[in-house]
């Protein structure tokens, strides 16, 4: 008893030192960062924009693709200042950041990863009046919309490429989660791959992070120890191109240009450029023409597209992957156009039909040449 | 000159046998003080003004209304499963698997809420806090049984098990439990509110607060006031006395972590069924981990617990809201790194007194 007691004083001397600490500083800079930022610059006009990522931008991968829009979008509207809050999980922790990006004074909110569909959905609820942007999800409010781009165009085309190079005949995968938006891309990529080389089949590992660089190099060196030659990848960061380029492998980027960590391996990458997106989105807000709705851009619109190729890239393949990718943006051609056949064999897109958004989105089925399972 | 050399200065480390009052009160505060100081100079280094990152920090998680009500919602789970921490730790049980018990506890409360969607509300979350305990307290339990029968190494076996936990998550909510709305998604469709946990205002501040609180008082009855707690006190001290004055240590390593394992187990109901809502695998970020480290600094005392865990989730939240002054989520890593470390570190000099021998 007497034990507790001295730990309670103790702990209550604590916190009392922490508040004094916390009354003193309430007394001066509460006031210090409203005088001073707003003296320094133009007043008034700044509009503050909130940006939360899963991951740190230096991942090299998702978020460095998202930082990158961010400063297209500062250069590009000079009175936005973009607050960003990095390493955030997809967790109960993500409302509160958002909340605190909004009480910060952020008139605009992107968040960049599908987990903090239903924390903003809460945030957009409370806050009428803040425009929000949700990356991949599908929930939407009056002052809430989704954006995100068919990655799966891009990978479609860099299919072309693996299916081309490899001598193997077998393509390692390294997944993220089972949901749609990484099926899609595993299907699109493999139907570039066949397309190339019928005879070719695409291995996936799952790794069930988005984030993990340790983990998603390690996933990639077990499927090439399993005999691939070319490893692709829907994950955050370059770690499967290094474990390509280390046993001589080729390798697939996605994100970014993922070439200068994997300069022998990396064949090209399916890219994302967010900075136009961004853009109009803060645009759209200021204009006040924002409208709830889903942004789904593709190649023609920019906001995906593939990196430039590896010199190891025979002529006669790139010259066909820009003819493909001439179709794609022309619209003559769509990488789910029928006849389009599921792991088993079976006819799922019949000729001359092609697969509806709505189909794509709730993706959760392998098209045949794919080697995998999804959990159910 | 020989003997000179041979007369070296030893540091001899010497348990205090009665810990004096003012060495609790100046430890923390000096180890909090000098972790500001160290962190202070390396954030100087990067071009901050240690001061205003302070003040931000303090004031996002207890200096506003808002930052203050996220802090408590942050240190409910981890009241809970500092609690259960604790219990084991008394009887020098190491139980590692918090976390894992916490997401069993989830995973239990997660499927009486979907399965029983429209019984009253009542009803429904008292289920769910028994299938929570129940769970959490049978998870406990395998590492429990194999210490208590085997004498296995618990460290292992329940850090272990946490692994495996997070994989059977992970199997429901990728598979059965799957949102069938939810385009496929790994999470689970929101409960029916019937499931939710009353909310105190406009907080997040839910009704698991009044239960901690509750608990800690028990717990602190239960362990200082009853038969029972002497016996898992004597225990802890001493297996070969307590062995001789008659007490079951088998039997008590099993209670001790059937309840160590419901107390985490029900750390997971509250947050599913007070802040989340659903199942996703996001749910705990190493609540079960950080709970070791609450619990140790706690002495495990409930009631220091309650207040440690309010510290550590504001420590937790300000790290966040930092990065909105343009602090890098690896330096407020750091910061939140120094602070335990030198907390954690500078408890040894209230454990020990330290001398130097000539």
């Amino acid at each position: 008893m007497k034990n507790v007691k001295k730990y309670l004083v103790a702990l209550i001397v604590l916190s009392m030192v922490f508040s004094m600490i916390g009354c003193s500083g309430a007394d001066v800079p509460a006031e210090e960062p409203e005088d001073n930022e707003p003296s320094d610059e133009q007043p008034a006009e700044k509009i503050k924009v909130g940006m939360i990522y899963i991951g740190p931008p230096g991942d090299a991968g998702w978020t460095y693709a998202h930082d990158e829009g961010r400063k297209y979008l500062e250069a590009q509207i000079p009175n936005v200042e973009v607050i960003y809050v990095e390493s955030v999980a997809e967790s109960s922790d993500s409302e509160r950041v958002m909340t605190e990006l909004v009480e910060q004074g952020c008139e605009i909110v992107f968040a960049t990863s599908f987990g903090y569909m239903d924390f903003m959905l809460n945030v957009a609820n409370k806050y009428p009046d803040v425009a929000f942007y949700h990356c991949s999800g599908y929930k939407t409010t009056p002052n809430m919309s989704t954006y995100f781009g068919r990655i799966y165009q891009a990978r479609y085309l860099t299919g072309l490429v693996a299916g081309s190079m490899t001598e193997a005949n077998q393509i390692g995968y390294i997944a993220a989660h089972p949901i749609p938006e990484v099926i899609r891309g595993i299907n699109a990529f493999t139907l570039g791959v066949r397309e190339a080389n019928p005879e070719a089949t695409v291995n996936v590992v799952w790794t069930n992070t988005w984030y993990d660089p340790a983990k998603e190099k390690e996933a990639a060196k077990g499927s090439l120890d399993s005999g691939v030659d070319v490893i692709a990848q829907h994950q955050d960061t370059p770690g499967p191109q290094q474990a390509a380029e280390e046993v001589g492998a080729y390798a697939i980027g996605y994100n970014t240009d993922m070439s200068s960590f994997a300069p022998k391996a990396n064949l090209t990458s399916a890219v994302w450029d967010w900075g136009p997106y961004y853009v109009s989105a803060v645009q759209a807000v200021l204009d006040g023409s924002f409208e709830e709705g889903q942004y789904w851009g593709g190649l023609a619109d920019g906001i995906v597209d593939i990196a430039p190729f590896n010199e190891s890239v025979p002529a006669d393949v790139v010259a066909s992957v820009e003819a493909k990718k001439a179709e794609l943006i022309a619209g003559d051609f769509d990488v789910f156009d029928g006849p389009v056949k599921d792991q088993d064999g079976n006819v799922v897109v019949a000729e001359g039909e092609t697969l509806s958004d709505g189909d794509l989105l709730s993706m959760m089925w392998f098209v045949e040449g794919v080697n995998g399972v999804i959990p159910e | 000159m020989d003997v000179k050399k041979e007369r070296k200065t030893k540091i001899v480390f010497e348990k205090r046998l009665q810990v004096p009052t003012w060495i609790n009160l100046v430890v923390p505060i000096v180890s909090v003080f000098f972790a500001l100081v160290f962190s202070g100079i390396f954030l100087k280094l990067t071009g901050q003004s240690p001061l205003t990152v302070y003040l931000a920090m303090y004031r996002s998680a207890f200096g506003s209304a808002y930052g203050f009500s996220e802090t408590l919602v942050k240190a409910i789970p981890l009241m809970l499963t500092s609690f259960g921490v604790a219990i084991a730790f008394k009887m020098v049980i190491w139980n590692i698997g918090a976390e894992g018990q916490l997401l069993l506890g989830a995973l239990a409360s997660t499927g009486i809420a979907l399965a029983f969607p429209d019984l009253p509300r009542i009803l429904l979350i008292m289920m769910m806090i028994a299938a929570a305990m129940i769970a959490g307290g049978l998870w406990a339990l395998i590492p429990g049984f194999a210490k208590a029968q085997w004498n296995v190494n618990e460290v292992i076996t329940s850090l272990m098990l946490n692994y495996v936990a997070i994989n059977v998550v992970d199997y429901f909510v990728y598979g059965p439990w799957k949102d069938t709305a939810g385009f496929g998604f790994p999470q689970t469709a929101t409960f029916s509110q019937n499931a939710w946990l009353p909310t105190w205002g406009t907080t997040r501040i839910h009704f698991g607060l009044i239960i901690a609180l509750v608990i800690s008082i028990l717990l602190y009855i239960v362990l200082n006031r009853t038969r029972w707690g002497y016996e898992v006190k004597v225990i802890g001290e001493s297996r070969n006395v307590a062995r001789y004055s008659g007490m079951s240590i088998k039997k008590n390593i099993l209670l001790v972590m059937l309840l160590s394992g419901a107390l985490a187990g029900m750390g997971g109901m509250l947050e599913v069924s007070g802040v989340v809502h659903k199942l996703d695998p996001h749910l705990s970020i190493g609540l079960g981990y950080s709970a070791i480290i609450v619990a140790w600094l706690s002495r495990l005392n409930p009631f220091v617990i309650v207040i440690v865990s309010m510290l550590f989730g504001g420590l937790i939240n300000g790290g966040f809201s930092i990065q909105m002054f343009g602090i890098p989520a690896a330096t407020a890593t750091m910061l939140q790194g120094a602070i335990l470390f030198f907390v954690l570190g500078g408890d040894i000099f209230a454990r020990y007194r330290i001398k130097m021998i000539k």
